[in-house]
């Protein structure tokens, strides 16, 4: 059987690349700090020594469109280009291909939708920054196959964050009933508090850096009790307006267990919005 | 309301350098070309199978026509596209991060609830 060997969450922020990359006075003086923090969190990707990785993010009106807009979507393809021309001229995000693995979406297409997951698939997938941003963070010479999930976070009527979890949890299962010897990553991003396009975006902070704080406690300590308690499609609209994004976050804590502590967890506070990296190891911290 | 006809509006503009471009020097001819000539077309269907019904109500049409980025919030346009085609249109005559900084401003008379984005 397959082995899951990391699950990772993380925000995507679209400007690392451009940050890190960044030279002389274009250089933020954050950058120094935020490239440390990912090249650690990058390493505890490299130690799980996986051979595929399923990757949660959120098309952001790019290829999926308010005519046909599937909750839950799961690539099938041998490749997925990757970038889209407003993401270059916005973020200065490079083009990418990507390999697929096809018999990995197919287990995880039959799986979900027997397991009660009436799960949309694309054939013709171009992905955008909610997958390539933690391509660029954490595995950079994109070397490994992928399985695309999309999520909905963004045109409502949204899934309730329950069912966000209830898929996160499947997945493990999915992942670990897979007959291939094959060590398996799931990598999901999302955001913490987000305001994009209203009053309080661009600030200083995050929009609600209370929220953030604790949103970071139920991540790291496994606590999906709490969060669900507290959390709901009407809630998230309090600490910014595309805060619905920390649902995949769920979703990831879903697929990490209740309870379970996370391995690696570290953030930054930029301006804008929080960054924020977790890592467990199902199978223990590797060697 | 036609909040879904508004945000194709801005999906289909943002995607495309050529009309983004068009967009920011002549808004309101790019408006009214693009309702007569644009605004029926199925995206994933060939010309032939437009819809028929589609059209901007007249609020809609001048804040798009305008640059009017509260407005449209106030509409109920998706702000994440409003916000990602206005930083094409405008960032590149500010410094920074002035432009996203003053675009938020100008929205400071919302408070929660905002209005609503559902399609």
């Amino acid at each position: 059987m397959a082995e899951l060997v990391a699950v990772i969450a993380s925000t995507h922020h679209p400007f690392y690349y451009r940050a890190s990359t960044a030279t002389g006075d274009d250089r933020p003086p954050f950058a120094d700090t935020w490239v440390a923090k990912i090249e650690k969190f990058r390493e505890t990707l490299t130690r799980a020594r996986p051979d595929v990785l399923v990757m949660v993010g959120s098309d952001h009106f790019h290829q999926l469109w308010l005519d046909n807009m599937p909750q839950f979507l799961v690539g099938k393809a041998p490749f997925y280009d990757a970038n889209f021309y407003n993401e270059e001229r916005e973020f200065g995000l490079p083009r990418m291909v990507l390999r697929g693995h096809e018999e990995l979406s197919a287990h995880v297409l039959r799986e979900g939708l027997d397991a009660g997951f009436d799960l949309a698939f694309s054939n013709e997938l171009r992905i955008d920054h909610s997958i390539t941003c933690p391509i660029i963070t954490l595995r950079p010479q994109a070397d490994l196959p992928i399985v695309p999930v999309y999520t909905n976070i963004f045109a409502p009527p949204l899934p309730r964050p329950t069912r966000f979890v209830q898929l996160g949890r499947a997945l493990r299962e999915i992942i670990e009933s897979w007959p291939a010897d094959q060590r398996v990553a799931v990598i999901g991003t999302g955001h913490l508090s987000l305001e994009l396009g209203g009053p309080r975006q661009f600030g200083e902070h995050g929009p609600d850096p209370e929220f953030d704080r604790r949103a970071v406690e139920w991540i790291a300590s496994g606590d999906i009790e709490g969060c669900l308690s507290e959390v709901t499609l009407d809630s998230l609209h309090r600490p910014g307006n595309a805060t619905h994004g920390f649902m995949d976050f769920m979703l990831m804590m879903g697929v990490a267990g209740e309870g379970v502590r996370a391995d690696h967890v570290d953030t930054l506070d930029l301006f804008h919005t929080m960054e924020a990296y977790f890592t467990w190891y199902p199978k223990g911290v590797p060697a | 309301m036609s909040k879904y006809l508004v945000n194709k509006f801005l999906f289909t503009v943002d995607r495309d350098p050529e009309l983004v471009e068009r967009y920011r020097d002549d808004p309101r001819a790019t408006v009214t070309w693009w309702e007569a000539t644009q605004a029926n077309t199925l995206l994933n269907c060939v010309g032939a199978e437009a819809s028929t019904w589609l059209r901007f109500e007249d609020a809609e049409r001048e804040a798009l026509a305008t640059h009017d980025h509260p407005a449209l919030f106030a509409l109920g346009a998706h702000p994440f596209l409003t916000l990602t085609l206005f930083i094409a249109l405008f960032e590149r005559d500010h410094e920074g991060l002035e432009y996203q900084k003053w675009y938020g401003e100008r929205l400071s008379h919302f408070s929660l609830p905002y209005p609503d984005i559902a399609t």
